[in-house]
Order: structure tokens, then C-alpha cells, then sequence
């Protein structure tokens, strides 16, 4: 149960795992926009971007299977978004018709598109989520937000607020799992009845745990009070990123990848 | 003037009837281990929290290192020496990584990067969890995650540790690897210690004992003269430790054994008399 909490971090020391947290965030998101970039129904470039998944997962030491896994959990909306599109676009020649549906070649190949497309974003990303811990991204990510400090946002306590919240995860699912079973004792019953009256035996649970977050952040910010936190100011930080050959790397790959999506976009310009 | 000297010390909570501390006098030289016990509601709480400045006192005053805890403004270096372990080992943790933890104290009083790597290889290995630096503390026992909480007071170098309550939501053995862990850094770094504890077991390994009722301190001593007054213990609702018990009732049966307060003595003594029988 506890392990639920770190995500899917898949712990090992390889090429990715060691690369720095804030070139990983950031390489993210550029690989968010190359697949964004590919222009409509140009899969050559859907191909170059899956590659790169496959190679950044081969040097992750990642198995390749829970990358693809973590699709799964966006499966109905897919399925959902691509029925709407074969159902429903107009556009292109008709294959088949019957009552209110019409079938278009068109309207297959963007179902085709859309899907392709967001499996290979939800793919980048977990390859993010799998080969750092969540703290190293809190991390990152305070270091990367470090600029917004010229527009007086409280970077330090937002970094803090996140890395507090992440450490009490298995604190509180350890509680909830104790407050479900004292309450299972007591005669609750949490697995029968329609969704009103199972959503109402959370109630039981919920409360307990609210009430005692309340204690734990109480003596939680003594502790911290103890152990002279003041805030921002004057304050040291312990770890810090650095920036090795393997972030250069990637991102010249990331580079090669985005400008090879161009290129194609360009090369092809009309549909394939 | 002594290390930790409180004067005529009174605090009420807010909205309190009561003061749960009235008129405590308190000095604690510098290397001294001392226990403080009492009932619930005695006001041993009150006075750990007071010292570290947790608490102001509503009347008298009280200084550590010279340093006074009744003014807000010496805060700060108030806290740099007396480092406090709480009660609650889940509740004291602020980071998911051991060595992170250890680091937010260093990190909050600014020691450079550096440094800290080094007060960090002296905390744990003081309280014997090296190998756990990565570790994840959500994944250690009880007892685990109150020597890293030791861990990441030691890291501000504290002048004086306050335990309160610190083993009381332990198992036995957490119990022990605590006791053991702030024992050892009394006897071989010279740490002042100050353990609020309900346990008498480990009172017995005080150089002294305050034994607080009601907000004062009713009685004062080295643990075995403590001990020997049994019915006043009784009075404030304290418990003596069953090998002092034993051998209170053999001496109140007419066998000539010492004042002993731990298993180890009693069985000593058992075994020394045993030829005499």
C-alpha cells in the first residue's frame, strides 16, 4: 500500500535515472510540444517521436512494459475521444452510412491521429515519473520556478509545502487503512448499497483523518519551529543539482527529434 | 550561573483555570542527564516546551547558555542549543528521504553546503542509522525514525537534548535502541539531557530525577533515593520499577539486600545473597 504512493518510480541507477531532475522536467514538456508539432496525418514523425521513447526507455532501464502500462489509465478516453471521431467527422470520403452515423476515411485517420498522439505524450511523461522520485521533482521543479521570486511568489514555501505533502502520503494511507479497519470492526460496512450510500460511508473515515491532519500539522510545525526553520531567509540548501554530459546528451537528442519533426512537416507538406 | 536555570517559573494556556506550571525552580548543569516524571497533566510537557522557547512563560524567567527563553527576539539562538525530539516519530519528520531530514536543520540556521554533508555523517552515525542515509523514513520502524528525529537535532549541534515523551508511543525494543542511543550521548559526548518520560525504567538512567505534580516539583533526587519513597511515589500517582518493588518487599521480609533499581542489580544482589539462604 505504501508503495502506491511514490507513483510509479521505478528505482535503478542508469543514464536517466542519474540525469538532473529540472533537464528531465523541461525535456518533458519539449517532447509534449514535439509530438503537438507533428502536423496532422504526417505518422512519419509520430514514428521518430516513438522511437525516441524506445530509446530513452532502453537506457532507463525501465521495463519497456510499464511504460505502455501507463497508458492504461487514460484508455477510456481515448477509446472514447477516437469512437466520437469515426462516428462523427463528416469530412473526407464516405465508407459506410447507416442512420445517423457515417463512416469517412477522414474521420478514421484522425481517430487514428488523436489516439497515437495522446498515448505517445502519456508515454513520454511516464518515463518522467518513472525514473524520478517525486522529491527530486519537487526539487526541480522549485529550482526551475526560482525566477518567479521577482514576481514575490513564495517559490521556498511552495517547493516546501509540496515535499511535506509528498512525505505525508504514506503516513496518511497508513492511517486510512487503520481508520477503515477500526471502523469494519465497529460494524461499518463500506463494500454494499448504491453509490449514495457508499460514498456516505466514507464520511466515518474522512473525518477522523481531516481531524487528525490537523493534529499532525499542529505538532509538525513545532517540530519544525524546534529545529529553527525561520523560513527563506538565511536558509542553506543541502542538495543541489547539477547538470552532467548525460543532460547535454538528451538534449541534443531532443533537439534532433524536434528538428526532424519540422523537417518532416516541411518535406511532406501535404498529407500522406 | 548554571547551564539551564528557571526561576519562580508560572505558565497558563490560554483560557486555561488553572496554571500548569506555578512556581517551578529548575537547574540543570552542563553534561547532566535528568529525568523529569509525572502523571499526565503535570506540567512536564509544559516545562520542555518552555525551554526551547515553544512556550513564553507567563511569569518568571528562565536561561539557557545565558540565554533568555521568556524573549522572543533570542529565539533563534535559543533554539540553536537546545534541540527538542517529540513525542510523535510520524509527526516530526519534514522531509521523505533520511538525509534530507537530517539536513533542515543545518539548512534552516544557514551552515554551508559542504558542512552540512559532514554534520549529516556525525548525526546519523551518532545515532547509529548510516546505512539508512537514503532511505526512505516512511519505510523504517518506530524506534528507526526517532533516532533519525535524534539525528536531525544533533545536526544543529544543540547544546542540550530534550526528550518529551520521546519513546512513549514506542514498542519495547524501539524503546530501547532510543534509550540506548541517548545514553551513549550523555556518557561519551557530554550532552545535556533533559527525558520528560512516564516510563521509570528509563529514569534509571538519570543522574537525576524531578518528579513534577500538579505544576511543581514535589520531589528531587538521584533515582535511587527517588525510589526509596515509595509511598510518596504512590502519592503522585507513580509506579517504582518492579526489581525495586521486589527487592523492597524481600527487605520488608528480612533479607538484607541494597537499594536497587535495576534487573541487573537485583539479579546481582540475588545471586550474592543466594549462598546466604
Amino acid at each position: 500500500m505504501k508503495d502506491v504512493a511514490f507513483g510509479q518510480y521505478y528505482p535503478a541507477r542508469s543514464f536517466v535515472h542519474r540525469m538532473d531532475p529540472r533537464f528531465k522536467i523541461v525535456l518533458s514538456i519539449a517532447y509534449i510540444v514535439a509530438v503537438f508539432l507533428v502536423r496532422e496525418f504526417h505518422f512519419l514523425g509520430f514514428a521518430a517521436a516513438f522511437a525516441f521513447i524506445v530509446i530513452a526507455t532502453a537506457v532507463s532501464r525501465v521495463p519497456f512494459f510499464k511504460v505502455l502500462k501507463s497508458v492504461k489509465g487514460i484508455l477510456f478516453f481515448v477509446i472514447f475521444s477516437s469512437v466520437l471521431q469515426v462516428l462523427f467527422n463528416r469530412e473526407g470520403t464516405v465508407l459506410a452510412e447507416w442512420w445517423v452515423i457515417v463512416i469517412t476515411d477522414v474521420g478514421l485517420l484522425r481517430a487514428a491521429f488523436i489516439t497515437l498522439r495522446i498515448m505517445l505524450v502519456v508515454m513520454g511523461t511516464a518515463i518522467l515519473t518513472l525514473t524520478t522520485t517525486p522529491v527530486e521533482i519537487a526539487d526541480g521543479l522549485e529550482s526551475l520556478l526560482t525566477p518567479l521570486k521577482w514576481i514575490k511568489f513564495p517559490v521556498h514555501e511552495f517547493a516546501l509545502i509540496m515535499s511535506i505533502a509528498l512525505r505525508f502520503i504514506p503516513t496518511l494511507m497508513d492511517e486510512t487503512e487503520r481508520i477503515i479497519n477500526a471502523q469494519k470492526a465497529r460494524g461499518a460496512d463500506f463494500e454494499s448499497g448504491n453509490l449514495f450510500k457508499r460514498i456516505r460511508a466514507l464520511i466515518p473515515i474522512l473525518i477522523p483523518l481531516l481531524v487528525s491532519s490537523f493534529r499532525r500539522a499542529d505538532e509538525l510545525g513545532d517540530a519544525m519551529d524546534a529545529r529553527c526553520y525561520s523560513g527563506a531567509k538565511g536558509r542553506t540548501k543541502y542538495k543541489k543539482m547539477r547538470p552532467t554530459y548525460r543532460d547535454f546528451i538528451a538534449l541534443a537528442l531532443m533537439a534532433g527529434l524536434i528538428a526532424g519533426i519540422v523537417l518532416l512537416n516541411g518535406v511532406l507538406g501535404v498529407p500522406v | 550561573m548554571s547551564f539551564i536555570e528557571a526561576k519562580e517559573v508560572y505558565y497558563r494556556y490560554p483560557q486555561a483555570e488553572k496554571d500548569a506550571l506555578c512556581g517551578v525552580d529548575l537547574t540543570v548543569e552542563k553534561g547532566e542527564y535528568v529525568a523529569v516524571i509525572g502523571h499526565n497533566g503535570s506540567g512536564k510537557s509544559t516545562l520542555a516546551r518552555l525551554l526551547n522557547g515553544l512556550l513564553q512563560p507567563t511569569k518568571g524567567e528562565i536561561f539557557v547558555d545565558g540565554i533568555s527563553a521568556a524573549d522572543k527576539k533570542t529565539l533563534f539562538e535559543l533554539r540553536k542549543r537546545v534541540g527538542v525530539v517529540f513525542q510523535n516519530p510520524d509527526n516530526q519528520l519534514v522531509a521523505s528521504i533520511v538525509e534530507d531530514d537530517v539536513a533542515f536543520g543545518p539548512e534552516n540556521i544557514g551552515v554551508p553546503r559542504k558542512e552540512i554533508g559532514e554534520r549529516i555523517d556525525f548525526a546519523l552515525s551518532a545515532v547509529g542509522m548510516q546505512e539508512y542515509r537514503k532511505s526512505m523514513a516512511s519505510r523504517l520502524s518506530g524506534g528507526q525514525k526517532q533516532r533519525v528525529a535524534i539525528a536531525g537535532v544533533l545536526a544543529i549541534r544543540p547544546e542540550v537534548l530534550i526528550l518529551d515523551e520521546s519513546t512513549a508511543m514506542l514498542d519495547p525494543r524501539g524503546r530501547r535502541e532510543v534509550t540506548d542511543v541517548v545514553k551513549k550521548l550523555n556518557r561519551e559526548n557530554g550532552m545535556t539531557v533533559l527525558a520528560v518520560t512516564h516510563y521509570m525504567d528509563e529514569v534509571c538512567e538519570a543522574d537525576r530525577v524531578l518528579v513534577l505534580s500538579d505544576g511543581k516539583i514535589v520531589m528531587s533526587g538521584t533515582p535511587a533515593e527517588i525510589f526509596s519513597r515509595e509511598e510518596e511515589l504512590e502519592k503522585y500517582e507513580l509506579d517504582v520499577p518492579v526489581p525495586a518493588r521486589i527487592a523492597a518487599m524481600l527487605r520488608a521480609g528480612g533479607m538484607e539486600i541494597g537499594r536497587i533499581y535495576t534487573k541487573e542489580e537485583l539479579g546481582d544482589e540475588l545471586c550474592r545473597l543466594l549462598p546466604k539462604i
